[in-house]
């Protein structure tokens, strides 16, 4: 997978005088040079709204536009026209929280949640909650950072209504229990919804077997710009679902006093879209279709066993997150002694090495493990071992500042 | 060499062994404080006398730069008026460029203008952790805007 580095060119620059070990994917991906110009290639070459003009640049913008979404669609296997471009996964979130559930939730109902989500699959439940009267229930954790199955009837009944959960945790790395939570909903007649944004940039995914009712992710996780991702949707629920915003593009007739809503996807997507972004969304699953995402997965298990190793032998390094990396992703989530983990990431800074530290919108999760915080070093197709071997010189150095002999 | 600036003895042993640490039963005044982005916090009990700080007890939780500047704190107010306390925050703002103006400490006698708390300008050379050191005096002034309603 070395070959790849040569295609980002923010991997060349130096941090403190140190090479750069980029370590912080799970917060957003660095961008390959193909996405890069596609963007700017689309600015140069035919900057022009979609779906609306009858010229030339106009007609080319909507078939680059509509070419990425079909890309999008296609790289989780899915048809064009049930792939919804959003904001991002929280926007992706609050869209099927508001045009969802705040229409069908009735004081009683539950929506069951795992402790490992993001705030961004916990929020917005909490506001459509607060609205509808319905009640939020958690599913909790194994001792290895699992979702906890056991005894799921204790808590599963058919007050459940929807179930949202992590495709993969931000936090530990733990790969999510979708499968089985999808077939829980199914039983049970819920609607089930995957916070996939750290699962879809790294697992193989296919949304045709996997069996969930919508997904949600994020373009910048996975190569693409910030400012877009999307929403896949089972055909059904999203003719369903209540459009969230309204405005442009987002109809079909609009009269004085009432107005009908253009086809799905187009109903969800209100207003002038980022285009620009769209398209370099779709440069980004071109790339990573050519380096094909069951290599994509080998290379990170094999980047993770490598980091796991190398972090196994730093004295006082407590991994907070899974051993197995089967079952787990390249995010790794660690305590060092005493030493805070702001103190941490500011010295790895020094070192070049760029890694995440705090609660990593995850404060439930935090409280239920009992770190107050953790630094995290996240990984990607360009992450090589010289990369953990500087966090690791950087970790001895931490120690040594600590006077941790 | 930078590192070795920001993570001064006196620094780290201030975050392992925090002075005035805990609650204060019966405290006059209590303010607690957060930084959102990275989870730190603190929280402060004062006792006032006749406009003097007579007891201080503080909790926290967050790296080492927010817990000793909270430890610093704690001890340099005790003792001392609210005025003199408001004189000291300004000093301690301008020693770590939160408010603009000249550095009041002086390099020919470490130590003299703010006692231990000089230690924490080395964290100038990294703007992003100011905030950290902020936070205990960030919280200590909502304490005090609360004593000085109350007198
Ligand atoms: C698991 C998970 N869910 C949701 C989000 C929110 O994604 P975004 O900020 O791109 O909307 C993130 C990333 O921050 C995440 O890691």
């Amino acid at each position: 997978m070395n070959h790849v580095r040569a295609d980002f060119p923010i991997l060349d620059r130096k941090v403190n005088g140190k090479r750069l070990a980029y370590l912080d994917s799970a917060a957003t991906t660095q961008k390959p040079i193909q996405v890069i110009e596609a963007v700017d290639d689309y600015y140069r070459r035919y900057n022009s709204n979609v779906h609306r003009g009858a010229h030339t640049l106009a007609d080319e913008a909507t078939v680059a536009y509509e070419g990425a979404r079909a890309k999008v669609a296609r790289f989780i296997g899915a048809a064009a026209d049930e792939l919804v471009f959003t904001r991002g996964t929280t926007s992706s979130l609050n869209m099927v929280a508001y045009g969802w559930g705040l229409n069908r939730l009735s004081p009683g109902d539950r929506i069951l949640l795992t402790v490992m989500e993001h705030h961004a699959n916990i929020v917005p439940w909490q506001l459509i909650a607060r609205h509808t009267g319905a009640e939020l229930v958690y599913l909790e954790l194994t001792d290895d950072y699992r979702v906890d199955l056991t005894n799921l009837d204790r808590v599963v009944d058919e007050r459940i209504k929807i179930i949202s959960m992590s495709g993969m945790s931000n936090v530990t790395g733990a790969i999510g229990s979708v499968a089985e939570l999808v077939e829980v909903a199914r039983q049970i007649g819920a609607v089930s919804i995957v916070d996939a944004a750290q699962s879809v940039p790294h697992l193989p995914t296919d949304v045709s077997t996997l069996g969930a009712d919508l997904v949600a992710f994020s373009a910048h996780k996975m190569l693409g710009p910030t400012g877009i991702g999307a929403l896949w949707g089972r055909r059904e629920i999203l003719e369903e679902m209540e459009p969230a915003e309204g405005g442009g593009e987002m109809i079909s007739d609009v009269g004085l006093y009432e107005s009908k809503w253009a086809p799905v996807p187009h109903k969800f997507e209100a207003g002038t879209p980022p285009i620009a972004q769209a398209i370099g969304f779709g440069a980004a699953v071109d790339y990573l279709d050519k380096v094909g995402m069951s290599e994509l997965r080998k290379h990170e298990i094999e980047i993770t066993q490598y980091a796991l190793d190398r972090l196994a032998e730093v004295p006082d390094l407590k991994i907070v997150g899974p051993q197995d990396v089967a079952v787990r992703g390249g995010t790794v989530s660690f305590e060092l002694g005493d030493v805070h983990p702001h103190d941490v990431a500011t010295i790895l800074d020094q070192e070049g090495v760029a890694v995440r530290a705090g609660h990593h919108c995850a404060k439930p999760l935090m409280r239920y493990l009992r770190v107050p915080a953790t630094a995290r070093a996240s990984f990607y197709l360009y992450t090589v071992e010289e990369d953990i071997d500087q966090m690791v010189t950087g970790l001895y150095r931490a120690r040594e500042l600590f006077g941790l002999a | 060499m930078a590192l070795e600036e920001l993570y001064r003895e006196v620094i780290l042993d201030h975050y392992r062994n925090p002075r005035h640490k805990g609650r204060l039963p019966g405290a006059h005044f209590h303010a607690e404080g957060q930084n959102p982005s990275c989870g730190d916090e603190f929280s402060l009990d004062l006792a006032v006398e006749d406009g003097v700080i007579v007891q201080v007890a503080t909790q926290g939780q967050g790296c080492s730069i927010s817990q000793a500047s909270g430890s610093m704190m704690a001890d340099i107010i005790k003792g001392k008026t609210v005025d003199q306390v408001e004189e000291i925050t300004t000093k301690f703002k301008l020693m770590m460029d939160i408010e603009e103006g000249e550095n009041p400490v002086d390099p020919a006698r470490p130590g003299a203008v703010l006692g231990d708390l000089e230690a924490l300008q080395g964290v100038r050379k990294f703007p992003v952790r100011i905030k950290c050191a902020d936070l205990p005096w960030a919280t200590l002034a909502d304490a005090l805007e609360e004593a000085k309603a109350a007198q």
